[in-house]
């Protein structure tokens, strides 16, 4: 067994520990925190899988932006921690529980074992066609173009899930401003983060971003982090989060789908077909799609996590 | 045994939990992080199958990966929707169970007895 394969699997007994916890522990706080040390280190194991542009993803959406949403969610809900653990089920379903989890995992498990070698892959066909868009990172290739269909919807579906969550918003304050109004100590740590971090964040997730193109990175990690800065700014009380009803921030929400879309069907009317880029001005085409997109995913993530409107448009 | 057989046990293990905190506990917001556990465990499973297909000089098969990409942000906006969901429960109802009977009745449900 070599050093490094102990080390994986000390990593994966970590990882586990963790999950474990993440189910076992009696605070939902608690068991929050566990979640968001799972997401970090599972950010581990995805570059220890060769995968560094999931490695980010994963690091900046399981572990940030999902932590912070459900820390504040936990917190909010902390008083409704003791009735409800009360209705805790009764040993019948959870040895069911146990003895269905237990079976499901037993079934992955073999599946993983006995996976077909040598392994089927599309990695050849990804290398064979990656000069058709100029792009260097074989990931971005198959996000932006090969497989650019599932990253088009993916888009509506963020957007559909923001459209859900203002819904959710009373009649009366239809079109206000999104979560409660956070308030910090002026002169304390997060306020003062919150002016030290964001203009070396915004730096650096534009940077993500533009080295997609040709290395681990791209619109989803660079809009992440984008997000995560605009958070920051709005939780540490220095700029309000702006109205649901205002119709720049609607523009910049639309801007990276309606691009993608008005670009595939322009596919469809000078190309091949839906989403053919023309080989010429592919790269162009594709980095223009990515602005607009890091653009969306940025105020998407961040208004997701801010939640429902909760204050009248006239506060 | 290899580095990705470790992880793909790994994984499959990880799903296993997180299905039996969606069962087994009570609360809905540990229902949603033991979704979220479920789900992060199968894309680990798919990280495996993609590692394994590593050829042409790329560490891993692109297309997988691209898959798990976006299916990590689709799993965070359905999980955002899920919160909010369960906090405007709560805005209205005060309690944040999915218990349909009175809230008074909850101390007599026979699986505490």
């Amino acid at each position: 067994m070599t050093v490094a394969l102990a080390l994986e699997m000390a990593l994966a007994a970590v990882v586990l520990g963790v999950a474990t916890w993440t189910i076992a522990a009696r605070e939902t706080f608690a068991a929050v925190v566990g979640f968001v040390t799972y997401g970090l280190m599972l950010a581990l194991i995805w570059v220890r899988l060769d995968a560094v542009d999931v490695a980010l993803v994963e690091a900046a959406i399981g572990g940030g932006l999902g932590g912070v949403l459900l820390l504040g969610a936990a917190a909010r809900l902390r008083v409704t921690e003791t009735l409800a653990a009360t209705a805790r089920p009764g040993a019948t379903v959870r040895v069911g529980a146990a003895l269905l989890s237990a079976t499901v995992a037993a079934a992955l498990a073999t599946g993983v074992i006995l996976l077909p070698d040598p392994a089927p892959t599309l990695a050849p066909a990804a290398a064979a066609n990656a000069t058709a868009t100029g792009l260097g990172n074989p990931v971005t290739n198959v996000l932006m173009a090969f497989r650019a269909m599932d990253t088009m919807l993916e888009k509506v579906v963020l957007l559909l899930a923001l459209v859900g969550v203002w819904s959710l918003a009373p009649d009366r304050l239809w079109g206000g401003y999104p979560g409660p109004r956070h308030h910090a100590d002026p002169l304390g740590t997060l306020a003062f983060l919150a002016r030290l971090l964001p203009p070396v964040g915004i730096v650096v997730g534009i940077y993500v971003f533009w080295t997609g193109k040709d290395h681990p990175g791209g619109a989803f990690q660079g809009g992440t982090i984008l997000a995560a800065m605009w958070l920051l700014v709005m939780m540490a009380g220095i700029a309000d989060a702006p109205q649901v009803s205002s119709r720049r921030l609607r523009i910049v929400l639309i801007a990276g789908p309606g691009i993608f879309l008005a670009v595939g069907l322009a596919g469809l009317a000078i190309g091949s077909a839906f989403l053919a880029y023309p080989v010429a001005y592919a790269k162009p085409l594709i980095l223009g799609i990515e602005i607009a997109m890091t653009l969306t995913i940025a105020a998407t993530l961040g208004l997701l996590v801010a939640g429902a409107p909760e204050r009248s448009a006239r506060q | 045994m290899s580095a990705a057989i470790v992880f793909g046990l790994c994984g499959a293990a990880a799903a296993g939990l997180g299905l039996y905190g969606l069962i087994a506990d009570p609360q809905p917001l540990r229902k949603i992080v033991a979704f979220n556990l479920l789900g992060s465990g199968v894309f680990m499973v798919f990280g495996v199958v993609a590692r394994r297909g590593a050829a042409s000089g790329f560490g891993g098969d692109p297309v997988p990966q691209a898959l798990v990409i976006t299916g990590v942000v689709v799993a965070f906006s359905a999980t955002a929707l899920a919160v909010a969901l369960l906090l405007r429960l709560f805005q209205v109802t005060g309690s944040a169970t999915l218990n349909t009977e009175e809230p008074a009745g909850m101390g007599t449900d026979p699986a505490d007895a």
